[in-house]
């Protein structure tokens, strides 16, 4: 970010500073004014009364504020959102690696079927899988949101890996045949757990995807973070739909920035475990080997 | 198969859905991403400011949320009604759903635009840059004249990219009143449960129609741009 800035455009001199003041003042002074004019609309229809109260106090029923937070953020994030999250993305870890190995499979049909599973899974909609899943194989609802996720990202994820796989230098897939290991083994011991640590900003983002993806499951019925939300908004009026598709917006950008976060975090970590696992080892060690070889176990 | 065959006229208007919603707000996300893109590299801080918030929102809220927001919230915060026509182009009538659809695919795919031609931006050489500043181009003349060109050559297979995404997302529109073509699989599936595997598999190759010789352009671009570099 900082590198094209300083590219893009000179160092300012005392007239491009005064020219720039003048931009930033005058660009200040129209988004603070689109700004106030939204809040005044919205005021002005009403919409800082007591709406917002549902948040601290609702007036409905026999509902507290903590029966309202309750159903967001345990019975909608916790147990709608997460669950299918926490179930799909071990089944996509698990799936990835077989159609990876499929992929670069000698056989040639292996690798024509799985070539025709990606293209045709990355190419229709995982709204499309889940509504088959409700309709046509009559599944539950969490059945076939996590049937939709798998199905799409198994197939985002094999591409990753593989991406990640033909970055590898080829001397470590020649290093690995060459100690006599069978090409599996110097697929899943090789050259997959450095491609993971490769691809890990790519992977983590995909995450981010499927976890945004988990609202289609609003679409098909299944009970979660958006579902809550719009019961809630049903529940409690009209009115409250802006408070709580608020919240919801919030939930989410908090939990994504989150994860965002923490890969951010982890690809520093672990380019540092890299450098100093080569300065610290003995040079028989292959450069990020042993660190490698670690993290892709955890990280399957 | 009879399904499929009775129903090609309603297939048929789901198609024309599909491709209307992705067209439009393909070409309007294309173009407020370039827009966003140009604000995250400008000099000026608040438009800099306003890009990076917009992106960080729109891009971690999901597009099923978007929908309801436009849906639920527009008009009890700001008033706007979004105008709904209900005229018929190409067999598919604007209604609502097609509306929304469009504005919330086109604010939400101009993040991912904006994310790879802000990526496309940095991949151009710094030298570039140089030589547009050293003979004197001001910021908007080195990037539209200079940079951007350049930058769109090796942004074309991640941009066709994000664009198959954005055709599947088009579903999501099936769940707020839009008639494409998942809506039209579910009310085909309904009315006739005997061949819901045949219908499901018929919205299927629609969908491949559009989206795998995309992507396999975009492999084919990849693999170019790549030995050119």
């Amino acid at each position: 970010m900082s590198a094209p800035q300083q590219v893009l455009f000179d160092v300012p001199g005392p007239k491009a500073i005064l020219r720039d003041k003048i931009y930033t003042l005058v660009f200040s002074v129209v988004m603070v004014g689109l700004l106030a004019l939204v809040v005044y609309t919205a005021y002005s229809r009403g919409i800082f009364d007591d709406r917002w109260q549902v948040l601290w106090d609702p007036q409905k029923g026999n509902q507290t504020a903590a029966d309202v937070w309750h159903s967001l953020l345990v019975r909608g994030l916790l147990e709608g959102t997460l669950k299918a999250v926490a179930i799909a993305v071990p089944i996509v870890a698990v799936t990835a690696t077989i159609l990876v190995i499929a992929r670069v499979a000698s056989n040639g049909l292996m690798r024509a079927l799985a070539y025709i599973f990606t293209h045709v899974f990355r190419g229709i909609p995982v709204l499309l899988t889940m509504y088959f899943g409700v309709i046509a194989l009559g599944l539950s609802p969490l059945v076939s949101v996590v049937l939709g996720l798998a199905v799409y990202n198994t197939a985002v994820v094999a591409e990753i890996l593989r991406a990640g796989i033909a970055a590898l230098p080829s001397g470590q897939r020649e290093a690995g045949l060459s100690l006599g290991l069978r090409p599996l083994s110097v697929l899943l011991r090789i050259q997959l757990p450095q491609a993971v640590r490769i691809m890990l900003p790519a992977l983590v983002s995909q995450v981010v995807v499927l976890l945004k993806d988990t609202s289609l499951g609003f679409i098909i019925a299944y009970y979660e973070l958006l579902t809550v939300t719009k019961n809630d908004f049903n529940y409690f009026g009209e009115a409250t739909t802006v408070p709580f598709v608020l919240v919801a917006a919030i939930i989410y950008i908090t939990v994504n920035m989150a994860v965002s976060r923490f890969a951010h975090w982890l690809e520093g970590r672990l380019s540092g475990a890299r450098s100093s696992a080569g300065v610290g080892d003995a040079p028989v060690v292959p450069p990020g080997g042993v660190a490698g070889t670690g993290l892709g176990v955890t990280a399957h | 198969m009879g399904a499929l065959v009775a129903n090609a006229d309603l297939l048929w208007q789901g198609f024309a859905a599909t491709l209307m919603i992705s067209v439009v707000a393909g070409i309007l996300a294309f173009v407020w991403g370039v827009v966003l893109a140009g604000f995250r590299v400008s000099p000026i801080g608040p438009l800099r400011t306003f890009g990076t918030a917009y992106i960080n929102v729109v891009r971690n809220t999901p597009l099923t949320l978007v929908f309801l927001f436009l849906g639920g919230s527009t008009s009890a915060l700001v008033g706007i009604v979004v105008p709904v026509s209900r005229d018929t182009y190409f067999g598919v009538t604007i209604n609502n759903g097609i509306v929304f659809a469009i504005v919330a695919l086109s604010l939400y795919t101009a993040t991912f635009v904006c994310e790879v031609v802000r990526s496309g931006i940095n991949s151009v050489g710094v030298g570039q840059a140089e030589a547009a500043r050293s003979m004197g181009l001001t910021f908007g003349q080195t990037l539209t004249q200079v940079v951007l060109p350049q930058a769109f050559r090796s942004v074309v297979p991640p941009l066709i990219n994000v664009f198959v995404a954005h055709i599947k997302n088009t579903s999501v529109a099936a769940g707020f009143a839009a008639t494409e073509l998942v809506a039209v699989a579910n009310r085909l599936s309904n009315a006739n449960p005997g061949d819901v595997f045949v219908i499901f598999m018929g919205i299927g190759v629609a969908y491949l129609v559009i989206t795998v010789p995309l992507s396999i352009a975009a492999e084919q671009l990849e693999k170019k741009v790549a030995v050119a570099r």
